[in-house]
């Protein structure tokens, strides 16, 4: 095994030297401040040799491997969470009471998405497994960050409980899949998997267990909890990187391992998609917190993805990742408004935001473009999203599914609409003061506002994406 | 040797009973336990395969099942103890302040 071999894990072998740094830096210096700053700069490194140095490749006897659409994966996910960081500075920084923790925290968060990207370029299941549950057992931590509050306690629980019992029965399924293949590997798989009741029911088992971590419905009980009860930050990484660190590993084993299989997830997706919609959608109208309103947008967005899995195209495959794109983007923009004013103020019910504009005028504006985004509204990014996924069904003939989508997407106008007319245009004679947010949180909001306007008019991203897809 | 479909039954029904009892059971350290049933179950499963088929990757698989089933434990029950500190309880009806 030579140098060159290992440099295709070079975003894992970065992401834990950088955990191992911070460590190490925790340990040495009293002045915990330093270490944020030195944190930064070395995952800014990291997401820009992402962004340089491409891999293609396979190890450990097809364990790992990396190509160039996986490389894209993980340059999503790397600066989402580089967005997450600079977003929770302040949160992390100006609280006391966390000042002690902020090398644990990056720590923990770091691993994490070293699991996910672990997970995304995993080759056979074991590995698959082990990334999964590198991920998901570190954001149980964080959800239960806040040790001495009882809701991020109990957040905590239900989370760690649901997430185990998942990864349970989707390990049944691997074990399954693994009895009637006699291989974990995927390129072995990819050959031997057919269409019998056992194996159905491995793959039933497997898919749940993977949209229980997307939340689609009816996998989704326990999302609005955990996001309520999680600080601010944990719930937007839960609901941007984890979310779509799942859908791309569900979209690589389905166009991969269960190609052969591609009739039944088909028909399955479409029900699972205009259920998780539907639903999602009609919870989130009636929520007055704005972190639980987020919540139920976020399921009901995760229902749009389906869209882009039906008839397993690549070209399908390339608008998952660019919805993704700027899901991760929009989603993140709306999460770190609420994170600036929750550190400021507290304050996270929807009526709070009376009045908002007057006060804070570059927040509410941010805070605009995401929800358009999130809702579609043409100039902004998150239309031209919307609108290819919508193209990929239309392609495929689901003309019924396509009349649900655009319905939803309409819905959707409306509550996102509300959250807009509170900020700008209802009265209040107390509205939140002028939050004056640092240097950190202005940063993440630039690179969300920057992603949420030029990432739907520059098309030569989409392109971009689209001749990495042709091998996935 | 015994046939390979008594393993699995038995794996099978152990599995059941584990998924039974975390739907069930309302005390969360219980839980833990019906969940570290599954597992073990499905390690049951994973090594009946493997000696049927004469394949080591399954006995590999167990290996890391146990140490991740032991990872989850430990974060699991350090969630647990946080919440008794702010609850004095384990039981799960009574951690409702979240709701729709």
């Amino acid at each position: 095994m030579t140098i060159d071999q290992f440099l295709l894990m070079k975003n894992e072998i970065l992401l834990i030297a950088i955990a191992v740094i911070v460590l190490i830096i925790d340990l040495m210096t009293d002045n915990k401040k330093i270490l944020f700053p030195v944190m930064i700069i070395l995952f800014i490194f990291t997401t820009v040799i992402g962004f340089i140095y491409q891999t293609d490749g396979e190890l450990f006897g097809g364990m790992y491997r990396s190509t160039p659409l996986i490389n894209m994966m993980k340059n999503i996910l790397n600066t989402g969470v580089l967005i997450i960081l600079l977003q929770s500075a302040g949160w992390l920084i100006n609280k006391a009471e966390n000042h002690e923790n902020i090398g644990g925290f990056c720590f923990i968060l770091i691993s994490s998405l070293a699991g996910m990207c672990f997970m995304i370029s995993s080759g056979d299941f074991l590995m698959f497994y082990l990334g999964l549950e590198l991920a998901t057992i570190p954001i149980a931590a964080l959800v239960a960050y806040e040790k001495m509050k009882f809701l991020s306690a109990e957040a905590g629980t239900k989370f760690i409980l649901s997430a185990v019992l998942s990864s349970g029965i989707l390990l049944y399924g691997i074990s399954i899949l693994y009895g009637t293949n006699g291989s974990i590997l995927f390129k072995d798989l990819n050959n031997s998997v057919e269409i019998t009741n056992l194996q159905a029911l491995a793959f039933i088992f497997i898919l749940s267990g993977i949209a229980f971590k997307i939340s689609l419905v009816p996998f989704h009980l326990w999302t609005a909890d955990v996001y309520e009860g999680a600080p601010v930050n944990i719930t937007s990484f839960l609901s941007s990187i984890s979310k779509a660190a799942s859908v791309f590993i569900l979209l690589i084993l389905l166009f991969t391992v269960f190609i052969n299989f591609s009739e039944i997830w088909n028909e399955l997706l479409v029900y699972l998609s205009i259920l998780t919609m539907t639903i999602g959608n009609l919870f989130a109208i009636r929520q007055q917190n704005l972190k639980r309103f987020l919540a139920f947008s976020s399921i009901a967005q995760a229902g749009f993805i389906p869209l882009g899995f039906i008839g397993g195209t690549s070209l399908g495959a390339s608008t998952v990742l660019y919805f993704l794109l700027i899901y991760v983007f929009s989603n993140l923009g709306a999460f770190g408004v609420v994170s600036v004013v929750t550190s400021a103020t507290g304050k996270e019910s929807m009526n709070d935001y009376n009045g908002f504009y007057k006060t804070n005028r570059g927040l509410s504006i941010v805070m605009m473009l995401s929800l358009f985004s999130l809702a579609g509204i043409p100039p902004v990014a998150g239309f031209f999203s919307k609108f290819f996924l919508f193209t990929i069904a239309a392609k495929q003939g689901y003309y019924f599914l396509l009349f649900i989508a655009v319905i939803n997407a309409t819905i959707s106008l409306y509550y996102y609409l509300l959250v807009v007319k509170a900020m700008f245009i209802n009265e209040n004679e107390q509205p939140i003061e002028k939050i004056t947010s640092d240097v950190y949180a202005k940063l993440g909001l630039a690179i969300c506002v920057l992603g949420i306007v030029f990432t739907g008019l520059f098309g030569i991203i989409f392109d971009y994406i689209n001749t990495l897809s042709k091998g996935i | 040797m015994i046939d390979i479909n008594y393993y699995l039954l038995t794996s099978a029904v152990l599995f059941s009973i584990g998924v039974a009892g975390v739907l069930i059971r309302r005390n969360a350290i219980v839980i833990f336990m019906c969940i570290e049933l599954m597992l073990n179950s499905i390690n049951l499963t994973l090594v009946a395969f493997s000696a049927f088929l004469g394949s080591i990757s399954g006995q590999i698989f167990v290996f890391i099942v146990m140490t991740v089933a032991a990872a989850e434990a430990a974060v699991g029950l350090a969630i647990v103890i946080a919440l008794f500190r702010n609850k004095e309880s384990v039981n799960i009806d009574e951690i409702n302040i979240l709701k729709w």
